[in-house]
């Protein structure tokens, strides 16, 4: 359960942006979660509201945009979709393919605020 | 009066802290020489049998140490410090996972240039570790028979993002149908080449493989 110490640093980070924004009001945060980046959405989401509590971020809402796992395929030498991430294989010729090229990502992309 | 709501762009890494103290760690493990191995497994897998193994089969011939992190007890540090190596325990408290920074505190103080191996278990625990780079060269995922074969497929997460798979406490086998090389096309089916090896901790069968496995893996970083 580390999502509380994540939802923690999106609020930290999202926060010194709204600082340097001349405290602006954040009304959202939007976010790319891969699913290999081992963070369970739902936790994520409820941790969120208690990292919000009493700090500039409180009352926003968690936008989040999930990021499906693409592999290279090795053998079609393209990156393709996977849509288990409990087989690594290509889902066109059934090549395994170790090369993870997206999926794995935690990355606050922007902000909705009022200045 | 407030401006209506718009959009600004931010695209930034949350982990970018962790990344960034781990990318320091790296290097500085890198310019003193020592090779850094982490072990990850879900709690009992038998990280602390392995680890004081490995300490005590390395230590004849190499300078070693080693860093344990556990929620609340210092029993495994007492459990590795038979293998005469140092040893030096982390506290999580409530922290289910270590995370660069609390590796980077633990060796203030520490000089690591004189080492050869510096070990790092982390917490027990198969979810939260996979997302925190430790500055590790080689990561180490530990299954245990008693576990079952199908542990690579709950925890895809895990696996994918270790180096090696060790599979402990292969004494214990047989009394647990446990079936191998279902285990190894699972660990393929979540991580496609990754190199597995067998061993117990107890009888020591499989720890010449490792030892090999290891000091090649640091010869050619």
């Amino acid at each position: 359960m580390h999502e509380l110490s994540i939802a923690m640093s999106i609020v930290e980070m999202a926060e010194e942006e709204a600082v340097a924004r001349g405290n602006a009001q954040v009304h959202a945060v939007l976010l790319r979660l891969g699913l290999l980046s081992g963070i369970v959405k739902e936790a994520l989401v409820s941790s969120y509201e208690m990292a919000c509590a009493g700090t500039l971020l409180g009352g926003s809402r968690l936008l989040i945009e999930d990021i499906p796992v693409e592999i290279f395929c090795p053998v079609c030498r393209c990156s393709r979709q996977i849509a288990s991430i409990q087989r690594l294989c290509c889902p066109e010729c059934g090549a395994l393919a170790s090369e993870v090229v997206k999926g794995r990502e935690l990355e606050l992309v922007a902000l909705e605020l009022s200045e | 009066m407030t401006a209506a709501p718009r959009l600004v762009e931010v695209r930034k890494n949350i982990l970018k802290h962790n990344d960034l103290v781990a990318h320091e760690l790296r290097e500085h493990f890198r310019e003193s020489g020592v090779y850094v191995v982490s072990l990850v497994s879900s709690p009992g897998s038998g990280k602390t049998a392995f680890l004081e193994k490995t300490l005590t089969c390395l230590r004849s011939r190499s300078r070693v140490a080693a860093l344990v992190g556990d929620l609340a007890t210092e029993n495994d540090a007492a459990r590795l410090a038979r293998s005469q190596a140092p040893v030096k325990q982390i506290i999580t408290g409530t922290v289910c996972h270590l995370d660069a920074q609390m590796v980077k505190t633990a060796l203030d103080n520490w000089n690591v240039g004189p080492l050869d191996y510096l070990f790092i278990e982390n917490v027990g625990n198969l979810v939260c570790p996979s997302s925190y780079d430790l500055g590790e060269n080689l990561r180490l995922v530990l299954l245990s028979v008693t576990e079952g074969e199908d542990k690579p497929l709950k925890y895809p997460t895990i696996f994918n993002s270790a180096d090696v798979a060790i599979i402990t406490k292969t004494d214990l086998a047989a009394a647990v149908e446990f079936d191998p090389r279902t285990a190894e096309a699972n660990i393929q089916s979540v991580c496609p080449g990754m190199h597995t090896l067998q061993l117990s901790s107890k009888t020591g069968a499989g720890m010449t493989e490792f030892l090999a496995l290891l000091d090649s893996h640091r010869n050619h970083r």
